[in-house]
This record gives C-alpha cells, sequence and structure tokens, in this order.
C-alpha cells in the first residue's frame, strides 16, 4: 500500500479524490432533496462537451467544463421552473450537448483515447496543477455553501414553507445550480464526466434511510463518498483496471445496503 | 384594553379582468383569533398574500402597528408536499424556519425549537422522521415549524382541511392556547364553519364582491353561512 503513495500521480489521485468526495456529499444531499439527480446527469455529459471545447479552444478541459456547465445549469434552471416540462426540456439540452461534445472532439483531432478519458475518468492524468484547482473550487463550493447553509436548508427541504416565509427562493436556486456545475466540473477530473453524477447522488441518496437530520446525512454521505473513492483508486491501482467501475460498483453497494436496511428496518 | 395589530382599509385589489376586493374593511387586535371564511375563489389566499405584501393593492391601505417590519409572520400553509420518505426527523424540519447565519444552531435557538416542540405535545417524537409520522402530528409539526420564530401573527392557511374531526379540534385546541397564552394574533382560514364558530373571537365573511365582519359571539353556525355562503358546513 504505501509502495502506491510513493507514486505522485496516485498520491495527487488521493488528494483530488478527497476533496471530491467532501464536496460531493455535501451539494449531493441538497441535490437528492431537491430532486435534481436527473439533472446531475445532464450536467456530465455537458460537462464533457465543455471539456472537448475547452480542448478545442486550447484551454484546459476544467474550464471548458466550467463555462459549459455554469451556464447551461443557470439556462436549465430557469427553463425547468415548471415541473412538468422539466424532464423533456433536461432530455432536450442533454442530447444538444453529446452531440456538441463530439463534434468539438473532432474538430480538435484528438483521438478516441482522448474522449474515453475524458467520459471515464483518469488517475493517471492528474498533476500536481490539477490537485491545486480543485482544492481551490471546491473550497469556493464550501464556502458559499456555508454561507448559504440554512436558506440553502429550508428551500430543498421544505420548499412550500420557504416560499412562504419570504425566502428569496428563486435566488437560491440559481447559486446552488452554479454550485453542482462547479461540483460536476471538479468531480469529473477523476470519475470522468460520464459517471459523475454517481458521486453526485447514490451517497446522498444512500445516507437519508441512515441519518435524519441534514448535518448528519452531510457527514455520512461524505463518508459514504470518500470510501468509495479511496477503495476505488486503491482497488484500480491493484488491478490496473479503470477507477470509476470501482467507484461506481462500491456507491451502487452503499444505496442498495440502504435499501436494504430500510426495508428490513422499517418495512417499506 | 386591545391593541391594534393590523388595520385594512378601503382596500381594493384586482388582478387584469379580475376585481377580487372593493373596499374591504376590517382590523385585528393584538391577540385576535380571525376566522375568514367564504368559497373557493373569493380571494381568501389572495387576501393572506395581501396581509404579507406579495401582492400591491390598487386601493386603499394596510396599516400595520408599529410597523410591517416589526411584526413577524408564521404561516401554515394548505399544501405541502411531504411523502412517506421524508427524511428529516420533526426537530429538525420545525429548526427549517430559524433565521440565523451559522449553520449550527445557538443555544437560544435550541430553547426556541424546545418550546415550539412543547406547546405542540411533539417533544416525545422530535426524532421521528417527519414522513413516518401521522397526519395530525405532521399538521402540529408545520405549525410548529410556523410558531418557532415566535411570531406576533400566525395565518392558518385551511389547515384542519385534511384533518379528521378529532385532529382539527386538537390542532385548534393548541392554536387556542398559543392565542390564549402566548397572545398570538390568528388568523384562520377556513370553509369549517363549527369550527369557527367554535374558536374564533371574530369572523370575515367574504362573498364575491361584498364581505361581512363582525364578532363570532352574536352569530351562530347557520348564520355564519348564511353571511358566507359556504354550502358544506
Amino acid at each position: 500500500m504505501l509502495a502506491m503513495f510513493s507514486l505522485a500521480f496516485m498520491r495527487n489521485a488521493y488528494l483530488a479524490g478527497t476533496f471530491i468526495a467532501i464536496i460531493c456529499g455535501t451539494i449531493g444531499v441538497f441535490v437528492i432533496a431537491r430532486n435534481l439527480s436527473f439533472l446531475t446527469h445532464t450536467l456530465s455529459e455537458i460537462g464533457f462537451a465543455g471539456a472537448a471545447f475547452g480542448i478545442f479552444m486550447g484551454w484546459t478541459a476544467l474550464s471548458g467544463m466550467l463555462i459549459f456547465t455554469v451556464i447551461s445549469s443557470v439556462i436549465v434552471g430557469q427553463m425547468s421552473v415548471k415541473q412538468s416540462r422539466r424532464e423533456a426540456s433536461i432530455s432536450a439540452i442533454s442530447a444538444l450537448f453529446i452531440g456538441l461534445g463530439i463534434l468539438f472532439l473532432s474538430l480538435s483531432n484528438q483521438t478516441s483515447s482522448y474522449a474515453t478519458s475524458i467520459l471515464f475518468g483518469s488517475v493517471i492524468g492528474i498533476a500536481a496543477a490539477d490537485v491545486v484547482r480543485v482544492a481551490v473550487l471546491s473550497g469556493i463550493v464550501l464556502l458559499v455553501m456555508l454561507g448559504l447553509y440554512r436558506p440553502l436548508k429550508f428551500d430543498s427541504f421544505d420548499a412550500i414553507g420557504a416560499r412562504v416565509s419570504g425566502l428569496w427562493t428563486t435566488a437560491i436556486s440559481v447559486v446552488f445550480l452554479v454550485l453542482v456545475a462547479m461540483s460536476v466540473s471538479v468531480a469529473a477530473q477523476i470519475v470522468g464526466s460520464l459517471l459523475i453524477f454517481i458521486l453526485l447522488t447514490l451517497p446522498a441518496a444512500a445516507a437519508r434511510y441512515f441519518v435524519h437530520t441534514v448535518s448528519k446525512m452531510i457527514f455520512l454521505a461524505i463518508g459514504f463518498a470518500l470510501a468509495g473513492v479511496w477503495i476505488g483508486l486503491y482497488l484500480s491501482y491493484l488491478t490496473n483496471l479503470p477507477v470509476s467501475f470501482f467507484i461506481a460498483s462500491i456507491e451502487c453497494l452503499f444505496y442498495f445496503a440502504a435499501l436494504t436496511y430500510q426495508r428490513v428496518h422499517v418495512g417499506s | 384594553m386591545t391593541e391594534p395589530l393590523i388595520a385594512v382599509q378601503h382596500l381594493g385589489i384586482a388582478f387584469p379582468n379580475n376585481q377580487v376586493f372593493k373596499d374591504l374593511n376590517f382590523d385585528m387586535q393584538r391577540g385576535d383569533f380571525l376566522a375568514v371564511i367564504g368559497e373557493n375563489g373569493v380571494g381568501k389566499t389572495t387576501l393572506i398574500r395581501a396581509l404579507l405584501g406579495l401582492v400591491k393593492p390598487v386601493a386603499g391601505q394596510i396599516r400595520y402597528y408599529p410597523n410591517k417590519k416589526a411584526i413577524k409572520v408564521g404561516y401554515v400553509p394548505q399544501f405541502r408536499n411531504l411523502d412517506q420518505e421524508y427524511p428529516l426527523t420533526i426537530e429538525d424540519f420545525v429548526s427549517l424556519n430559524l433565521r440565523g447565519w451559522r449553520p449550527w444552531l445557538s443555544k437560544a435557538e435550541r430553547r426556541q425549537v424546545d418550546t415550539a416542540l412543547a406547546v405542540t405535545n411533539l417533544k416525545k417524537i422530535r426524532q421521528r422522521p417527519l414522513g413516518m409520522a401521522s397526519g395530525g402530528e405532521k399538521q402540529r409539526a408545520y405549525l410548529a415549524q410556523a410558531i418557532v420564530q415566535e411570531p406576533q401573527l400566525l395565518i392558518l392557511d385551511e389547515s384542519t382541511a385534511s384533518l379528521d374531526n378529532e385532529m382539527k379540534y386538537e390542532l385548534l385546541d393548541l392554536v387556542e392556547n398559543l392565542n390564549q397564552t402566548s397572545a398570538i394574533t390568528v388568523f384562520f382560514v377556513t370553509h369549517d364553519l363549527p369550527l369557527a364558530k367554535r374558536y374564533a373571537k371574530h369572523y370575515l365573511a367574504l362573498r364575491p364582491g361584498q364581505q361581512e365582519f363582525g364578532q363570532v359571539a352574536d352569530m351562530s353556525v347557520e348564520q355564519l353561512k348564511e353571511a358566507s355562503n359556504v354550502s358544506n358546513v
């Protein structure tokens, strides 16, 4: 195990993975409460297009991702105010962005292996500078969350109550979507854009079956996310298989365990 | 001695092609219990929105004593979309309505939550997930959340509509107790005339284009029915 940490890229992957698990666990609790799982899935695809665009422009993949996900999350947020229209409009946007991603990849003359690493993530690709970027972005996301904690909690867990008590719920939604977009872009560095919604949804969705206050859900979701990322990275190192496969499997395991627990414990 | 809290004077509210109120007048004293009765669509919710400052009057005014900012409002809305899987404990749900800036609750805020849970008889089940609570317990939790900020004015918007008879009286006994012991002014929107008769001090009967305001003690349920045109007593 120690041999693993003598490799710079593994150290970087663990550091970045830790930050990613922390923000995904935190944001995820609110994503689940606000029923935005499907939107995070779409943002993953938009992130892929953004990364391809970033490469095409000669920037980093992360910059392209940030631009695309932040802009589109605000647009999606505006479009899907009406619940009935939400799924269809998200599907339309998702289709458009996958198409754009493929277009930019082909225009930038990158090989398909590059597309694979954007879509599925790559441990080897994480340099020290990436870790710094991930850390700074995670810090920003967490600080905003901290400042916004109570109104965000109220709006996410009791939207009707928050609205009638005069909370500025539209502003909260927009800021939250931007935070989600930033988290998606950051987390894509390790698990890849295709599987990113796993870390944003499954740990939090599992946590809510075990504990019943927002703060405990956040801590437990971070715990599940950290376990998935750390164990996933280790198994990937041992087997040379993709890390996103392990993370996805571990998080699914947590989620199914939570469902089973709920069934046995509560009987529903 | 009574002290005024809100005075509605010659209030007119209109939307395009729809005059909701014309020359509406009533007032509420501190510690009042006002039942607002009337059929659906007569403007009860619009009146609440006007009191909250969310709808602008086209005529007249609403006066607040001493001023609007000084009056904290607790609001129990008619519908809440919380299903069986709703995860938060009753205690955590109640504390959502506390507006500090720090993520954790201060000592004073924890006391406020304790008090709200105590007066709504929820202390024993405070750790129960709200999704697992019964209809009456849920409604009490909504009430506890509305009063956790220690409001001067409590608005109940058809809050008893989904409850069976026994639970309705249980909930309104709690509200009456708050009204009497903490001098919370109650604005109770309802269809249920026996409830209005039993608990309210004043009534405001709304009918399209006209309204009647007076003391409940002077009225029978039949007379309230006539004044408000509510059919399903």
